[in-house]
């Protein structure tokens, strides 16, 4: 680990403190979103919003190189149609019952479609690679103004609709009977796991970021006493996974998504593991 | 031609003033089965009122419709004098059992705490509402369970919580789906105490399938079977309860009126 923090202070090193600092950044709305996404059981939705970006990713890549609109960025075009996907998955999930689960598959592998053709389509090479598993040489320091700012919008949203969003993942109907907009509320938050999907996305690509959403608040809960605990050590979790997963990826020469991934995976096996034992 | 006889209900007493739940004409299916036929009848303020009847006699569905959670096929619903989904703010309500996530750590306070939620609760709430709620367990005998999981609790503790939560919503009216169903004898007898003491100021809705709660709890039986009837619990007859559930039904007559069942149906 040593190498690796003298390679943080090398000048010459950017990309990385690009990388720990991004990690870091989406670390805190990835804890307090994926602790609702936990509680709520709504990992798949969220599963399947984090797919469909592809297509905004490739969207924008393909008006940016192809149309000349140098001011389209990825996550423009990831954070649009990740909302769009999670107004669309909200309305089917609450609307359409029947059909749910087939619409959800349709959206998530329609995503992925439209955005393959974009990236086919757009002059130069892409690698599809970099944004389904993640590339820390993606990152940039833009990426971090960004990922703060999104950040910062998720945490507002929070912290003024928490309140409603926990009555409602707890008793939508009850919420319902007092005044509060559950399905509004229920979309809302639908909106954050998006917002919040994207923020990762360059770090651990969208196949992975999934893991960081579920994992550290699912290994939280197994000792939670109250929602509030639950989502500090999801976020301590996250920060912890992303540190130790970038340094692994630094000293052992592996790539970085796959690798705080893997970090997160082998906590949450062991956790679940002395939970067993311990009978949490 | 409905086999409810057209007019489903009595008037048990005379009432000045509007009633606080308003049902006429009301008819309500699931699909192509009908659950609630016809239904006409008005509970007042201050009342205590039981609704009985067989399962998937149509009493959770009744509820429901008071609450604007289902909207009815034919007729109207009125509740303290407007439509259900304007007013249901203003009432406390106890299902008969939430499908809560055993693994979602909400505090038993957390929980109670919802029943002071509004559409325009933003923020963290105040510490009126904290006290308000710390009140409302106290007064059901949690107070020293604020702080435990909601989940770690008996299921006649968990029922208490949530009539904790309908109580802080400061509401007018009190609709109780089954209160009784997951408690012991002692629980039921702390309820009963609190449902007393609530009665003097609220009106007070129950379903029930305990007979024996309902014989020594409410002055006013609403019986459901499709049909709807309203009758004084003291015309509550042998030969209504045989029509009502179809099968005989032996009444026992203790200190208090007392309804003992047979067939196979539960009673307290």
């Amino acid at each position: 680990m040593g190498d690796f923090f003298k390679a943080l202070l090398d000048p010459d090193m950017a990309f990385l403190r690009y990388a720990l600092f991004l990690g870091l950044i989406g670390s805190v709305p990835l804890g307090a979103v994926g602790t609702f996404v936990v509680a709520r059981r709504i990992s798949y939705l969220a599963a399947a919003i984090a797919h469909s970006v592809l297509g905004g990713i490739g969207g924008a890549l393909y008006c940016r190189e192809a149309l000349g609109w140098g001011w389209v960025h990825p996550m423009l075009g990831a954070s649009i149609v990740a909302l769009l996907a999670a107004g669309l998955i909200g309305w089917v999930s609450l609307r359409a019952r029947q059909r749910e689960d087939a619409v959800i598959g349709a959206i998530w592998v329609t995503g992925m479609a439209v955005g393959l053709l974009f990236i086919a389509r757009t002059p130069g090479y892409i690698d599809p690679m970099a944004y389904l598993f993640g590339d820390i040489l993606l990152v940039t320091a833009a990426d971090l103004w960004i990922a703060g700012g999104v950040g910062v919008l998720i945490l507002g949203v929070l912290g003024v609709w928490h309140r409603q969003i926990v009555a409602v993942c707890f008793d939508a109907e009850y919420a319902l009977i007092r005044g509060v907009r559950s399905d509004w509320v229920y979309v809302l938050l639908l909106m954050l796991t998006a917002l919040t999907v994207v923020i990762l996305v360059s770090l651990v690509g969208i196949v992975l970021v999934i893991a960081l959403l579920t994992l550290p608040p699912a290994i939280a809960a197994l000792g939670a006493k109250s929602l509030w605990r639950m989502l500090f050590v999801a976020i301590l979790l996250n920060i912890v996974f992303v540190f130790f997963g970038l340094g692994l990826s630094f000293a052992l020469d592996l790539p970085t998504g796959p690798s705080v991934i893997l970090v997160a995976a082998l906590v949450y096996l062991v956790a679940n593991g002395f939970a067993r034992i311990l009978k949490v | 031609m409905s086999d409810c006889g057209g007019h489903t209900a009595c008037a048990c007493e005379s009432h000045s003033g509007e009633p606080v739940i308003c049902f006429k004409g009301v008819s309500f299916s699931y699909g192509h089965s009908l659950v609630v036929e016809d239904a006409d009848f008005d509970i007042y303020k201050g009342e205590s009122v039981c609704i009985v009847g067989p399962n998937g006699g149509g009493k959770s569905t009744l509820l429901k419709l008071m609450l604007g959670l289902l909207q009815p096929d034919v007729g109207t619903v009125h509740l303290l004098g407007d439509t259900p989904k304007r007013s249901r703010a203003r009432v406390g309500y106890v299902p008969q059992h939430i499908d809560f996530d055993p693994l979602f750590p909400v505090s038993v306070l957390d929980v109670v705490l919802m029943g002071r939620l509004t559409r325009r609760s933003f923020g963290f709430c105040s510490r009126k509402d904290t006290e308000r709620a710390m009140e409302a367990l106290q007064q059901m005998g949690l107070a020293g369970k604020a702080q435990v999981s909601f989940a770690a609790l008996s299921g006649g503790q968990r029922q208490a919580v949530l009539i904790a939560r309908a109580l802080v919503a400061d509401a007018e009216v009190l609709l109780l789906d089954e209160p009784t169903a997951h408690v012991d004898v002692a629980a039921e007898e702390r309820l009963m105490a609190s449902l007393k003491a609530l009665r003097k100021d609220l009106t007070l809705v129950t379903v029930s399938h305990d007979l024996a709660f309902v014989s020594r709890s409410v002055p006013k039986v609403v019986c459901v079977n499709r049909c709807v009837h309203v009758h004084p619990t003291t015309e509550l007859t042998e030969a209504r309860l045989r029509e009502l559930y179809g099968f005989e039904v032996r009444m026992v007559q203790h200190d208090h009126e007392h309804l003992d069942s047979h067939g196979g149906h539960h009673h307290g």
